[in-house]
């Protein structure tokens, strides 16, 4: 709880509302009649409407970006490290818009809002979402908010991908893009790992086939289980090393399946705190949206091709020790930018904190990301604000 | 500007694709950009460099040239620059190779060995040279391919690539490049302008 905020705050914010009733293709072939999405918003909106930057969020992340909803708060928003007043993405200069992604279950319409034409929760039944769906309801969200181009589009993993798929959708709304710990396209072990999260929670008992809630039930053994393979891959070996080493919580081994390890230990609580705060239908669909996610493939394979329509400078960043989206992957989508005659700049950040450390301050990732958006900034002619 | 960025930027044809390998804190793709509508990418390793790269908005790639530059396609651009750097690759001749795969020019610069005061100071003093184009002491400079304006000439002509412009420069008139009078004993930098003898020619 922060008894007084933070000077480098965006401070006390509330979640707003957009709702939409004009109805939104998605590319499984179903349409969204009418939908809400929640966002909050940092900084303000200049006169001209050109200082907007859209923070999309990764797998399990939502709309609360930075900042607090209540001084009771324990932590501030996912990426509080780097939006605020003088931080990365500095909001004296940026009006920073975040959104719960449509499948979400922070307020966005998903499986746990009700399907109109049934009147009963859409549960297992809610479309399988895309990233182009989404990228297609973020840029609904800025007409209402009559945001013509975004200063820039930028997201981590997941948030990558969508920040990838604008440049693609509307490359004249964005003026440049920053893709952070992200891969063009899943790889065969990616999908596995995914699987193995979804098997998890599809073959709890609990899980009703994705109507638990109607059954007054909730799969928490399938989601723990789901977030602790997640969250392995989250981390590289060395900080896992680091952090636990093979510590052991009692003195002496008790030759038996309870936790003895620190480390089971941590990765049994992160699982139960998820279990009861995620939705299990969304994490579903979050990792279907994961592995769908390959722009070459309209393309035969041919990333270069599919990069075509791209207009904006591209950041892209990568982690020396993350696994999950290595640095070869992020490298994979700047040979291809290069190949393709794009504006790009890469950066591999040394760190030891694997596929997290996009979500943590770090000296050298806050210069080179702070550097490129204060060269934006001053494109963009936003340096007075 | 340094004096042979300088003269660098003298050579680069208007709109031309350029790959600067080391490019520093991208002054000189930055001058370029603005004077002549050059595009392209920098290469660089230097953290500091990077970031400087980023603020001026020149491209910039975190990549080590020891690995080649496999992820440029053949006649990716129209020129590749590398200024003081080759020699501390591992294997400046595959190097130059690989510019002149992806380029069918290339423009290089490196610190003449053969530069009278560095003779001075090996052959009268005894100690290898240290000089303002060669700071470091032996035991800690990444300079592992020292060479000569001789020896680089000699390596064009071995590769059968066209040496279109050569001269030298040193500390003593910043900005004053010649290749009359001795280069090989009284040029502190090198600088080379080789293309392939095929396709697009210098000049």
């Amino acid at each position: 709880m922060p008894a007084m905020l933070p000077p480098d705050s965006v401070g006390l914010v509330k979640p707003l509302r957009a709702y939409f009733d004009e109805p939104l293709a998605l590319a499984c072939g179903k349409t969204l009649s009418t939908y809400e999405v929640v966002y909050e918003t940092y900084g303000e909106l200049n006169a001209a409407r050109d200082n907007a930057v859209l923070v999309c969020h990764a797998l399990s992340g939502n709309h609360h970006a930075a900042g607090y909803h209540d001084m009771d708060d324990q932590k501030p928003g996912w990426w509080d490290a780097h939006i605020g007043p003088g931080k990365t993405i500095d909001t004296r200069r940026f009006f920073v818009i975040a959104l719960n992604n449509l499948g979400g279950c922070h307020g966005s319409t998903g499986p746990c809002s009700i399907d109109p034409e049934t009147g009963r929760s859409w549960g297992p039944t809610f479309p399988v979402v895309t990233v182009s769906d989404w990228v297609h309801s973020q840029a609904r969200l800025a007409d209402r908010l009559g945001i013509e181009r975004f200063a820039a589009v930028i997201g981590g993993s997941l948030g990558g991908m969508q920040v990838l798929q604008w440049t693609l959708t509307y490359p004249e709304r964005i003026a440049n893009a920053v893709v952070i710990a992200a891969t063009p396209r899943l790889s065969a072990q990616n999908i596995a790992f995914n699987e193995v999260a979804r098997q998890a929670i599809r073959s709890d008992p609990d899980f009703h086939d994705g109507w638990y809630a109607e059954h007054g039930a909730l799969p928490k053994r399938g989601l723990k289980l789901a977030r602790m393979v997640g969250h392995i891959t989250y981390l590289s070996e060395h900080s896992m090393g680091a952090k636990f080493g093979r510590d052991l919580r009692s003195e002496e081994l008790n030759f038996g399946y309870d936790v003895e390890f620190q480390v089971e230990s941590y990765l049994r609580y992160q699982g139960d705190t998820f279990s009861t705060a995620f939705d299990a239908n969304t994490y579903l669909l979050m990792t279907k949206a994961l592995d769908y996610f390959d722009p070459a493939a309209a393309h035969a394979g041919d990333l270069a091709a599919a990069l075509a329509p791209a207009t904006c400078p591209f950041l892209v960043v990568s982690f020396s020790t993350d696994w999950r989206f290595a640095p070869a992957r992020s490298r994979e989508l700047v040979d291809a930018l290069v190949r393709a005659g794009k504006r790009v700049s890469y950066v591999e950040i040394d760190s030891s904190h694997g596929h997290d450390a996009f979500l943590l301050p770090d000296a050298r990732y806050q210069a080179v990301f702070g550097g490129f958006m204060k060269r934006a900034a001053r494109e963009l002619g936003l340096e007075g604000n | 500007m340094r004096a042979d960025l300088e003269l660098i930027h003298g050579w680069i044809p208007q709109g031309a694709r350029v790959l600067d390998l080391a490019c520093g804190d991208g002054t000189l793709l930055d001058a370029l950009a603005r004077d002549r509508g050059v595009t392209g990418y920098g290469l660089e390793i230097d953290p500091e460099g990077i970031t400087a790269c980023l603020e001026k908005g020149v491209n910039v790639i975190e990549q080590d040239l020891n690995q080649g530059l496999a992820n440029f396609d053949d006649d990716a651009c129209d020129v590749v620059i590398m200024t003081q750097a080759l020699q501390a690759l591992r294997r400046p001749d595959r190097m130059l190779d690989e510019m002149l795969r992806v380029a069918s020019e290339c423009i290089i610069t490196f610190p003449n060995f053969a530069y009278w005061r560095h003779r001075v100071y090996l052959g009268f003093k005894g100690y290898m040279p240290v000089s303002k184009s060669l700071p470091y002491a032996w035991y800690d400079t990444p300079n592992i391919h020292l060479s000569t304006f001789n020896d680089f000439e000699h390596l064009c002509r071995e590769k059968g690539l066209i040496i279109s412009d050569r001269a030298v420069g040193n500390g003593d008139h910043e900005g004053h490049w010649s290749s009359r009078l001795w280069p090989n004993l009284f040029g502190e930098t090198a600088i080379f302008r080789v293309s392939r003898g095929t396709g697009r020619q210098a000049k």
